[in-house]
């Protein structure tokens, strides 16, 4: 056997050859059995929703986190890659044709908007990725946007509106205004209470429209006031809803009529202070303060506030939590990540991760779940996060869904 | 329209010219602006936006809002000053592009300051605890703070009047409005009356900044609605005149206001419509002096 100076032997060498040439393939096997499942989270993280997209991205955390601790999947743990949409369809829909590309993921949650999640909803129906959209939209239960790979965490306008109009028309009077931004959510919210307002005999004096962004309201305010409704129903989201609340208490509008919204976000509430929202019903997919009655929000509102150093999660945030935990699960339960098998284990779930029973509808996937009616409180005095009242809760029911037929399924 | 009443009316013209208020306020600093430096200030909005959130600034550490009131515009103006010694006046004689470009730039430049500094999500404002709560004016509740920013609005520009017409600087103003050359070739120091006159725009904007913050809370994009229809103000009243400004400027509210009443998806549009017609008719705007653009 030669040697040379620096004590490498040939025999040695080839061997160390050998090892570098063959080391890719166990490389390979090896990696293919720790693979991490990786959950692709697009999200505005910029833009007017990025209060309520951040909170998404640390509820997505905690779900993560719990699967990782519980053993992930046969060892193998999740990851999640969040990207910013920047709240645009286009943005949106090239974020997830490279987190399916480039980044091979398993699974996308996310997206704000119901335009951006349809844009995102079009790129994984054609790459056969399963997608669960968190946050609401009617548009996406539709039969021509379904696709068996398209799930829907979160509630939808016309369960929400539904709810708040059930509760709202039966106590405090069927005289009503809506004031609505013109645009899709605020005539599906419409819609909502409409349908559910219909078989209780409401009278609707009005359906003002109002641009997109208006600063300011007190151009219609003085007709509401003078049609003298018993509920003024208020539909618009972010700035706009802060924005018309605020000036509709100033012109004193809730000393003759009961202010009403579909949805009352936990961050717009924090945003827009106590003055504006004070006496407003609303309803919500989460909140909470429901650790009290539920213990599945026990359970997740402890584990928010162990990682998140003390938080509580907002509403959307809930959704997102939702979203990720459910098709993990799923993907346990289907002993693989395989869509195929994933998605018969979706319509199987009956689940209670964070608020009580839910369950996806087979023909469009929508999650039936409560509904709660929450009222904003006046100034908190203990903790500033104490900002609702839990006035009722609109019971699982899927009679309270549009129909698989008015929604264009066979 | 149904319970369309001559109270609803009445009501619904007063709401027209607490809108028109602000509106005034802008336009005319964006009009004395123009008249005098023929400086397009693009970023009058962005001035606007600056006095709410010193406004907003000042409430947080504190102090009370009447004096973050007299404060603010004052904080602005001072801003409006160093901008027109450093920026604007190198570019006097090169023509309406240079320092509209500038003003352009400008206005991007102190929103991304405000969203570096304050946030991108905006804050809300509290209204003053004595002008809380809505009072009977006869034809309706209307709220305690509009009625405020009416009247104050209403002292600034007698306040404004009496300086441009009984203070010698305030005939100097005026004469400068007519015809910069003359004044100049009188002696007057020009390029110090311009300083001042910048200064006083932005010190007006940034107190419309101020009163707007309690109406619908501060955001950095607060300037760009506003901005645009201040110049449609200006341009109906007249580029150089404070009176075409107090005139369209109500004018322009109480548009808003009716178009609200009856369709309100077209409330917007209306005033770009109104603005199209009296270019049609009238290019130079209702008070405005003809060829002051040329």
């Amino acid at each position: 056997m030669s040697m040379n100076d620096k004590g490498w032997s040939r025999r040695q060498a080839v061997a160390a050859a050998g090892a570098a040439l063959a080391s890719p393939f166990l490389f390979n096997i090896a990696r293919a059995e720790t693979a991490k499942i990786k959950v692709g989270f697009p999200v505005p993280l910029t833009g007017p929703y990025g209060a309520e997209a951040q909170d998404q991205v640390r509820a997505a955390q905690v779900a993560i986190a719990e699967f990782n601790e519980s053993g992930g999947l046969k060892g193998r743990q999740a990851e999640l890659l969040v990207r910013d949409d920047k709240l645009k369809p286009g943005e949106a829909a090239t974020r997830a044709l490279e987190l399916i590309e480039g980044d091979k993921v398993d699974f996308i949650v996310g997206s704000l908007s119901a335009s951006v999640q349809l844009a995102v909803n079009n790129v994984t129906k054609a790459r056969k990725v399963l997608y669960n959209s968190i946050s609401q939209s009617d548009a996406i239960n539709e039969a021509k946007e379904f696709s068996p790979y398209t799930f829907h965490e979160a509630l939808n306008p016309h369960m929400t509106g539904g709810a708040v109009g059930r509760y709202a028309f039966s106590k405090f009077g069927k005289k009503v205004v809506f004031l609505t931004a013109d645009y899709a959510y605020g005539y599906e919210m419409v819609r909502g209470f409409q349908a559910a307002g219909k078989p209780m005999g409401i009278q609707t004096l009005a359906d003002i429209r109002h641009p997109l962004g208006t600063n300011d309201f007190s151009a219609l305010l003085p007709r509401i006031e003078a049609l003298k409704p018993d509920v003024l129903v208020i539909s618009n989201f972010g700035r706009d809803q802060q924005i018309s609340l605020k000036q509709a208490t100033d012109f004193g509008l809730k000393k003759t009529m009961k202010i009403v919204a579909p949805v009352l976000l936990y961050t717009g509430r924090i945003a827009a202070g106590a003055q504006a929202f004070e006496g407003v019903v609303g309803g919500t997919s989460y909140y909470w303060g429901l650790e009290k009655t539920v213990a599945s929000a026990k359970a997740f509102n402890d584990r928010f506030r162990k990682l998140h150093k003390g938080r509580v999660p907002s509403d959307y945030g809930s959704y997102a939590y939702g979203g990720v935990k459910t098709f993990l699960m799923a993907a346990r339960q289907a002993g693989t990540t395989d869509a195929q098998a994933v998605i018969p284990a979706m319509e199987a779930l009956k689940y209670d991760y964070y608020k009580g029973p839910e369950f996806y509808r087979k023909c469009d996937h929508q999650a039936v779940q409560s509904v709660f009616i929450i009222q904003s409180k006046t100034a908190p005095a203990g903790d500033p996060a104490d900002v609702f009242d839990i006035l009722a809760t609109d019971a699982p029911d899927e009679a309270n869904l549009r129909s698989c037929q008015e929604l264009g399924f066979k | 329209m149904a319970g369309l009443t001559l109270q609803l009316l009445g009501l619904q013209l007063f709401t027209g010219v607490a809108l028109g208020a602000l509106y005034v306020l802008l336009a005319v600093g964006l009009s004395l602006i123009f008249g005098m430096l023929t400086v397009v200030n693009f970023a009058h909005g962005a001035f606007y936006m600056l006095g709410a959130y010193v406004g907003l600034w000042l409430l947080m550490h504190g102090v009370n809002f009447w004096v973050a009131l007299a404060l603010a515009p004052l904080a602005v103006g001072g801003f409006g000053l160093a901008i027109e010694r450093t920026l604007i006046r190198p570019l006097y004689g090169r023509g309406l592009d240079y320092p509209l470009l500038l003003t352009f730039g400008l206005s991007y430049v102190i929103v991304e300051l405000v969203r570096i500094w304050f946030g991108n999500t905006g804050y809300p404002v509290d209204t003053p605890d004595l002008l809380q709560g809505a009072v009977n004016i006869g034809v309706g509740y209307f709220p305690l703070y509009r009625l405020f920013v009416i009247a104050a609005t209403a002292v600034i520009l007698l306040a404004l009047w009496l300086f441009l017409e009984r203070t010698s600087f305030g005939l100097i103003v005026r004469a400068g409005a007519r015809d910069p050359q003359i004044v100049r070739i009188l002696g007057v120091n020009v390029a110090r009356v311009w300083l001042i006159v910048f200064g006083l725009g932005a010190g007006l904007a940034g107190l419309a900044g101020v009163l707007a913050a309690p109406l619908q809370g501060v955001i950095p994009e607060m300037g760009d609605p506003i901005l645009a229809e201040a110049f449609v103000v200006t341009v109906v009243g007249g580029m150089g005149s404070l009176m075409g400004a107090v005139v369209a400027g109500l004018l322009v509210g109480v548009v808003v206001s009716m178009t609200s009443l009856f369709a309100p998806e077209m409330s917007r549009v209306a005033i770009f419509a109104l603005m199209a017609v009296v270019l049609l008719i009238r290019p130079q705007g209702f008070f405005g002096r003809a060829g002051l653009m040329s």
